[in-house]
């Protein structure tokens, strides 16, 4: 029986941090290079991790399935990073950022986290600055900042359009200096396909070299999961194509708790899908809604191009509804609207799937060269897609699968349910209860690795000191190297078999998509628990898988990850199933106020919902945190 | 509606480093010009699939243009005829219907193919790895306004810092030079304040391990035609302008010390 808990420290909620680090136990700096840690992912929280620890003199090694770190996913954020500097002199504060968090999240978030987070974001934006990151600048030299969606302050740095890239590039960087001193040995293209335990602790990982196919163990005192969100269990979302849940369902197998993966972030501005062939979805940055306003016809049967149709039969439906927010009012509020719009019939484009985000006032009031300034990046990424330009003609939108707020459950420190394994960033689940706000995702992954695993880990390892890492010739070692391999051959030894993996992948997030996306209802969701199973056997069964498991395989690849989805999103169902109340990315059709608005049930739901597994045969056992609220008071969210 | 395209296509394929290389020739049918390139690569292994035929291997995974995992030489042209676009967001609706679309990896001696059109570009790697940063360990950051830096810096530091390390450039370059990838790196990190303590160790550090690896420039400027996020020419005249410093310089530093 697994007990929660989540070790949140004694004090007032300004203080709990500062305790906390007093409190934990130190690793003294000549001891430090005593110790072993395993860092999986190279994206914002990994490579952040990685090379602050080894800066502290940790001996690290990283891996990542890329080529390159700097590679990860979090690369292709675009909007920006908040960090409440109050630059603006317009009221920020930390607190302030952390009301805003827990807010924005719906008040199913953990309010000590969220405001632990709050109190590093100053700290990262000095950091980056520090590095080198690019940030957009005034005339006068001083760092710039825009808006964003949730919140009230102008608290989000950014560099143009590309504040992933940029920010990854300096943990990159500083990972590269890292490597260069000998503290990290890196191993790129190294698939982590398993987390290896004994006696109940975390020992090492599995991994797979995706150049030989060969598969071998690591061992460390420690092990860090930054393997990102479980997005593309959709098929369709904004994330890159191979990104997946493989490590972090793999340490849920082995005991670790899985929290809330009934929450997903669809993101209300991505560019509709125009095709069964279409391999993704692609983001147009949240921050465009500072400037572009959002409308569909008011005629069902609107025929007329969108320059041609007058003021008047535009439906401004966000501005119209929430005065005071407007186009910029938090992601699943702008989802769920646009959906509502394009249900009703009004949607836009060939085939009536998005609506419009117009500029035209924009460039009316401002200029299209200041316009061009802010957004020159995004708009030409748009006409490269869609063939139409946006200067001209507004983008079309609609939502799409763009983040998680689940994950690995983690206590403050950081450590999933199995002592040794850490999961930071994407991968963990504590800090955005069931919605995420703009440009707190990158705020979230630095943090976790730059400011917080950096502190906690020492109270895990000083314990520990003199001990040596298993040895890989244990059998728990030789065991699981050997089931990672059988599992992997199994696939290209089957004969016969009908469709690839994508076919397969394709139809597993269309049910997905259905029953579990932007809204939900105890009949799809039930229906999907039946779905799944079904077309996890026939996948196991007949998915076809060509060529060597010695070598370069791709499919091969994708098809471990495949099978981990499938039985992920059944978990993902049963989740969104037992949560009968609405909250953040998670709409219960039967739980809405009389307006449509999610209504959150806070005397049954307010908890964590973490889930353990009992084997491949048998329903997860759920496990609740309850969450206190001392701070932020509950009250049903309102942006009119 | 789009329209749908067919297509003769030649796509490189090749088992492994060493192995014999060869053209595949595939008649795609039916491609919609919607779809991106790698949409029609997709559509192809899928076909290749269902026929018992091991699909095509290429790196690819953002599809929005700014991992810079993608990259194939297309007709000739790495990352194909569109400018300022990678092989991900380059769309069919460029080519004409009957079009031969030639497929092949990117060729250069320092990245060698891993199989089919995946090569391998660790070399970029090693050259950041040899003084591509700041060094500002964590912690240790003054506040973030306590630096200004001009407006106009910012920006072509940015400029610079656009480079997603697709390659496309050393694809591109008859010499397989990796000046433009380098410079791009080095002017980033030179121009800013913060940058400066390290300028010239780093320039040194950086040109000398790219020469290990990459051939020299003969001002072709093919790189920059090439490159997907328009990185400027002029950067490569910055970095020689500030190797040729750094030769001085550091040896002043050494005879302080």
């Amino acid at each position: 029986m697994v007990m929660l808990d989540a070790k949140i420290p004694e004090g007032s909620i300004e203080d709990k941090w500062d305790n906390h680090k007093f409190n934990v136990k130190l690793v003294n700096p000549a001891n430090k290079r005593k110790f072993e840690v395993i860092v999986v992912g190279t994206g914002l929280a990994g490579a952040s991790a990685a090379a602050s620890l080894a800066e502290l003199g940790y001996n690290v090694k990283v891996f990542t399935f890329h080529d390159s770190p700097r590679r990860a996913h979090s690369i292709a954020a675009q909007g920006g990073i908040n960090g409440a500097k109050n630059y603006r002199n317009d009221g920020d504060s930390v607190y302030r950022l952390f009301y805003d968090t827990v807010k924005g999240g719906d008040y199913r978030a953990r309010e000590a986290n969220v405001h632990r987070l709050a109190q590093v974001s100053v700290d990262i934006i000095d950091q980056c600055a520090a590095q080198g990151v690019p940030f957009a600048r005034e005339y006068g030299g001083l760092l710039a900042n825009r808006s964003f969606g949730g919140a009230q302050v102008s608290r989000t740095f950014y560099a143009r359009g590309q504040t992933g890239q940029q920010l990854l590039l300096g943990a990159y960087q500083a990972l590269a200096g890292a490597i260069q001193s000998g503290k990290v040995t890196l191993y790129n293209r190294s698939d982590v396909l398993d987390i290896v335990t004994k006696d109940g602790e975390a020992k090492g990982i599995v991994v797979r070299d995706m150049l030989t196919g060969q598969v071998h163990a690591h061992s460390a005192h420690a092990v860090v999961l930054a393997t990102g969100g479980y997005g593309n269990v959709y098929y369709l979302s904004t994330n890159a194509m191979a990104s997946n849940v493989t490590a972090a369902w793999r340490a849920h197998r082995k005991g670790a708790l899985f929290a809330n993966p009934c929450y997903t972030q669809i993101h209300p501005t991505c560019i509709p899908a125009s095709d069964e062939f279409q391999s993704k979805l692609t983001l147009m940055s949240e921050s465009l809604r500072n400037d572009g306003r959002i409308w569909v016809p008011r005629d069902r049967d609107e025929a007329r191009s969108a320059a041609e149709i007058a003021e008047d039969d535009r439906y401004y439906f966000l501005e119209e509804k929430y005065p005071s927010f407007g186009n910029l009012v938090p992601r699943d509020v702008a989802s769920r609207n646009a959906k509502t719009v394009v249900d009703e019939g009004r949607g836009v484009g060939p085939l009536k799937n998005g609506v419009y985000l117009d500029f035209a006032a924009a460039i009316a009031r401002d200029g299209e060269q200041a316009v061009r300034e802010r957004y020159g990046n995004l708009f030409q990424m748009y006409e490269r897609i869609t063939g139409e330009d946006p200067y001209d003609t507004p983008m079309r939108i609609y939502p799409a699968t763009h983040y998680t707020m689940g994950g690995l459950w983690v206590d403050y420190n950081l450590m999933t349910s199995v002592p040794g394994l850490y999961a930071l960033g994407e991968a963990n689940f504590s800090d955005h209860g069931a919605n995420r706000l703009g440009a707190s995702a990158l705020m979230q992954g630095l943090a976790d690795g730059y400011f917080v695993l950096p502190y906690t880990i020492g109270d895990f390892l000083a314990p520990k000191l003199g001990e040596t890492p298993l040895s890989t010739d244990d059998p728990a070692f030789t065991q699981a190297v050997a089931e990672v391999d059988d599992r992997t051959r199994q696939w290209t030894s089957k004969k016969g078999g009908t469709h690839g993996v994508e076919y397969y992948h394709r139809e597993l997030g269309k049910i997905v998509w259905e029953y579990c996306g932007m809204a939900r209802n105890e009949n799809g969701l039930e229906k999907a628990l039946s779905e799944i199973p079904a077309l996890r056997e026939e996948f196991r069964k007949n998915v076809k898988v060509l060529g060597s498991p010695d070598g370069i395989n791709t499919m091969l690849e994708k098809v471990n990850r495949v099978d981990d989805f499938m039985e992920f999103a059944e978990l993902k169902v049963r989740d969104a199933l037992h949560r009968n109340e609405s909250c953040g990315g998670h709409f219960r059709e039967e739980s809405q106020t009389e307006e449509g608005e999610a209504l959150r049930d806070d005397e049954n739901f307010a908890y964590v919902g973490a889930w353990e597994w009992n084997g491949p045969d048998e329903a997860q056992t759920l496990h609740k945190e309850d969450l206190e609220f001392e701070y932020v008071k509950l009250t049903q969210r309102s942006y009119k | 509606m789009s329209k749908n395209l067919n297509l003769k296509l030649k796509i490189w394929r090749q088992a492994g480093p060493h192995a014999q290389g060869s053209f595949l020739e595939v008649d795609a049918h039916d491609i919609p010009e919607d779809a991106s390139f790698l949409e029609m690569l997709d559509v192809v292994n899928e076909r290749l699939i269902a026929d018992d035929v091991e699909p095509v291997t290429f790196g690819h995974d953002c599809r929005e243009g700014i991992c810079g995992t993608c990259g194939v030489m297309i007709n000739g042209q790495a990352h194909g005829p569109e400018g300022a676009t990678t092989t991900c967001q380059l769309h069919m609706r460029k080519f004409n219907d009957g079009d031969e679309i030639v497929i092949e990896p990117w060729q250069a001696t320092s990245f060698p193919i891993l199989k089919d059109l995946m090569v391998d570009r660790r070399a970029f790697d090693r050259i950041v790895e040899a003084g591509g940063y700041i060094s500002a360990p964590t912690g240790t950051a003054p506040d973030a306004n306590e630096i200004p830096i001009p407006k106009e810096v910012a920006d072509t530091s940015m400029d610079a810092a656009a480079c997603i390390g697709c390659g496309a450039c050393v694809a591109a370059c008859p010499n397989s030079a990796g000046q433009l990838f380098t410079s791009a790196k080095l002017h980033h990190l030179n121009t800013l304040p913060q940058g400066q303590p390290e300028r010239w160790k780093r320039t040194e550090a950086m040109v000398e391990t790219m020469e290990d690896f990459f051939g020299s420039c003969t001002n072709h400027g093919e790189c920059a035609e090439a490159c997907p996020k328009e990185i400027s020419l002029d950067f490569i005249a910055f970095m020689n302008r500030d190797y040729v410093k750094s030769k001085v310089k550091n040896r002043s530093l050494v005879s302080k010390r």
